[in-house]
């Protein structure tokens, strides 16, 4: 059971068709991370870290490559079939919280669930639980701006577990939050890691990385370094 | 994901968004106010200017003597002397005219008159006792001039209220004199007023016994004009015809070209002011069509600003998992929502703007139908159109980019 894979690429390109130069943001990826692994995935900007989080985030496809999230081959769906995707199998959390403005904690959190068709009694309890789950339980009904940012990072993370995910995937979380908060939220991080959530992070941060479990270092659009099991995290 | 749920999604959205979706909606809603204010105002006064010459008669006919004489020599209207009071009496009693009800001899002349001290220039009107009936004037206080008054040549006169404000200020004027062209006259009747309507004041007149006028005040035995009343609106025509075979046969006339005399309708003035008011319509219509295309391109703009400006919350629903049709439906439903309630608050807002104007103004209210659905058909459209279009561009976008988008 530890060991099930849960994401497994296998010679994953990516290639964009931009200009008169092809870069190639990808080229031979292959990773296998299995259940309630917490993964960062670090490297410098225009390594292709961001290419392959969208990829894994079924938000981009790959120009060639096998991509199989939790059982199902994703990387030849079609557009409706990837929105179900990351629907029902991935949690976002993205850098800008992307929170609805002018809209409360409670509404942004039930969001996901309006698209997957959780009848609304149930979204609305679910939403609550998982507001609680990350210590907002008295915020539901503020509105983005009446939050910090690390709240309405929480919030994200309340909202990317709605749909109870395959994963969580996180692009620099802490990436437009205080330092101090970005410890809050990593510590929120690793303690769903350890109820069982299965974690993937994007950053440049190295002490951010280091809350992780298993590093992957990305250069130039290829794997260079993974510590696959052979790391201590920071608590 | 059922409707319902994109119908409440929409309508959260947009009551979170009050400013944005008041500011789309005023641009729909001037844009139908607008329209519907501007061909109410046009139509209302088209009808006004109708019924001011209906007022007058619309089965009035009028003979005025000298006009089309000789072809190319025409004679000042109401300036000949051929039109006699046998001419009248022979309409009224000839049994080839079929379709006068009412025959009105009248002769004109503007002099001066006085009481006391004050004195005026006004028109005097020789008339019998059918005036009132053909001009549709009625009596404030005392009588009109009756048949024993033109019988006997009495020197009596009824007169307009302006005659009563501007010479008896606040004096009751029946039983007074005045002095008309040196003789003096009892003033029998007031009459009331009729408004001014562009043909000649008929509240600032004086009316004499035509006798009285003819032989007493003026010496001469022909008249300015007859008054005729058709039957009906509808025989005018046959009535202009009888007439002129009539007086062409008395003045021994063969050629209707050579007529001494010309016959206008009161029908064919209306046709005229009809034509006038119709090009008045035609120049408010493209001004309210100028104001819906001015209308539409706000709609659109505004429409296409907030639905670029929402790319990254596309991005954000379709991250999360929102297909591309829920996306489109939604923000179709958004358009069609404020299109609707837009639509009819400008309605609304049209007909009251107009109905305050006819009530400032006294003028009469009319509604178009027709405009107010054109102009709701071709808001909404827009409205629905740069609606749904933006929307679905921005949900062809790769969530990824929409979501990078500023």
């Amino acid at each position: 059971m530890k060991n099930e894979s849960i994401i497994q690429t296998t010679h994953l390109r990516k290639v964009y068709t931009t200009g008169t130069v092809e870069p190639e943001a990808l080229q031979d990826v292959s990773i296998n991370i299995n259940k309630v692994e917490f993964v960062a995935i670090m490297g410098p900007s225009g390594s292709g870290k961001s290419t392959l989080m969208h990829i894994l985030g079924a938000l981009d496809t790959p120009t060639s490559g096998t991509y199989i999230l939790d059982g199902e081959e994703v990387s030849k769906l079609s557009d409706d079939e990837l929105a179900d995707i990351r629907n029902r199998k991935i949690g976002f959390i993205f850098q800008a919280f992307n929170l609805l403005p002018r809209t409360s904690a409670l509404k942004n959190v039930m969001l996901p669930m309006v698209y997957g068709g959780v009848p609304k009694p149930e979204r609305i309890e679910r939403a609550k639980k998982f507001l609680e789950m990350v210590g907002l339980g008295d915020r539901i009904d503020h509105t983005s701006n009446q939050l910090s940012g690390g709240q309405m990072q929480r919030v994200a993370i309340a909202r990317g577990l709605a749909m109870n995910p395959a994963i969580l995937l996180a692009d620099e979380p802490t990436g437009n939050i205080a330092s101090s908060q970005a410890a809050e939220i990593m510590g929120i991080f690793q303690k769903l890691n350890e109820e069982g959530h299965t974690i993937v992070m994007i950053t440049h941060e190295l002490d951010i990385a280091e809350h992780a479990n298993r590093v992957i270092l990305i250069k130039d659009g290829k794997i260079v370094k993974d510590s696959n099991g052979h790391k201590q995290r920071k608590v | 994901m059922e409707y319902r749920e994109i119908i409440s999604e929409a309508m959260v959205n947009m009551g979170v968004n009050k400013l944005r979706t008041s500011l789309a909606a005023l641009g729909i809603i001037i844009g139908i106010g607008s329209v519907i204010t501007l061909v109410s105002l046009g139509q209302a006064t088209q009808q006004q200017v109708q019924n001011q010459i209906q007022s007058l008669g619309a089965n009035l006919l009028t003979v005025n003597p000298g006009a089309q004489r000789n072809g190319a020599l025409r004679g000042a209207s109401g300036g000949g002397t051929t039109l006699t009071l046998d001419d009248a009496n022979a309409i009224k009693s000839s049994p080839q005219i079929t379709t006068i009800s009412n025959v009105s001899p009248e002769l004109y002349r503007r002099t001066q008159v006085i009481t006391g001290s004050t004195n005026t220039n006004t028109q005097v009107i020789g008339v019998t006792s059918i005036y009132p009936i053909v001009h549709k004037i009625i009596l404030d206080s005392g009588n009109f001039i009756s048949d024993r008054d033109t019988k006997a040549m009495a020197k009596v006169a009824v007169i307009g209220p302006q005659i009563v404000s501007d010479l008896f200020n606040g004096v009751d004027p029946i039983g007074q004199n005045i002095r008309i062209f040196g003789q003096t006259f009892v003033i029998i009747g007031v009459t009331q007023s009729k408004g001014g309507t562009g043909f000649g004041n008929q509240d600032d007149v004086i009316y004499v016994p035509l006798s009285t006028a003819q032989k007493q005040l003026f010496g001469v035995d022909y008249l300015s004009s007859v008054a005729l009343e058709a039957k009906s609106a509808e025989v005018s025509v046959d009535a202009q015809n009888e007439v002129g075979y009539l007086l062409l046969a008395r003045h021994k006339l063969k050629d209707p070209s050579q007529a001494d005399f010309s016959i206008f309708s009161q029908q064919d003035i209306l046709n005229t002011a009809s034509a006038t008011t119709g090009t008045f319509t035609t120049l408010l219509s493209g001004i309210a069509a100028i104001s819906l295309l001015v209308g539409g391109i706000g709609i659109m703009n505004i429409m296409l600003v907030t639905v670029t400006e929402r790319t990254r919350e596309i991005g954000l629903r379709k991250a999360l998992g929102a297909k591309k049709k829920i996306i489109i439906s939604q923000f179709l439903i958004e358009a069609i929502i404020l299109t609707f309630i837009g639509g009819v608050i400008g309605i609304m807002g049209g007909i009251l703007v107009s109905y305050i104007y006819s009530v400032v103004t006294g003028s009469l209210f009319i509604l178009s139908p027709a405009s107010i659905m054109l102009a709701f058909a071709v808001s909404g459209g827009i409205g629905i159109l740069f609606g749904w279009y933006p929307a679905r561009r921005a949900s062809n976008l790769q969530p990824i980019e929409a979501l990078r988008y500023e």
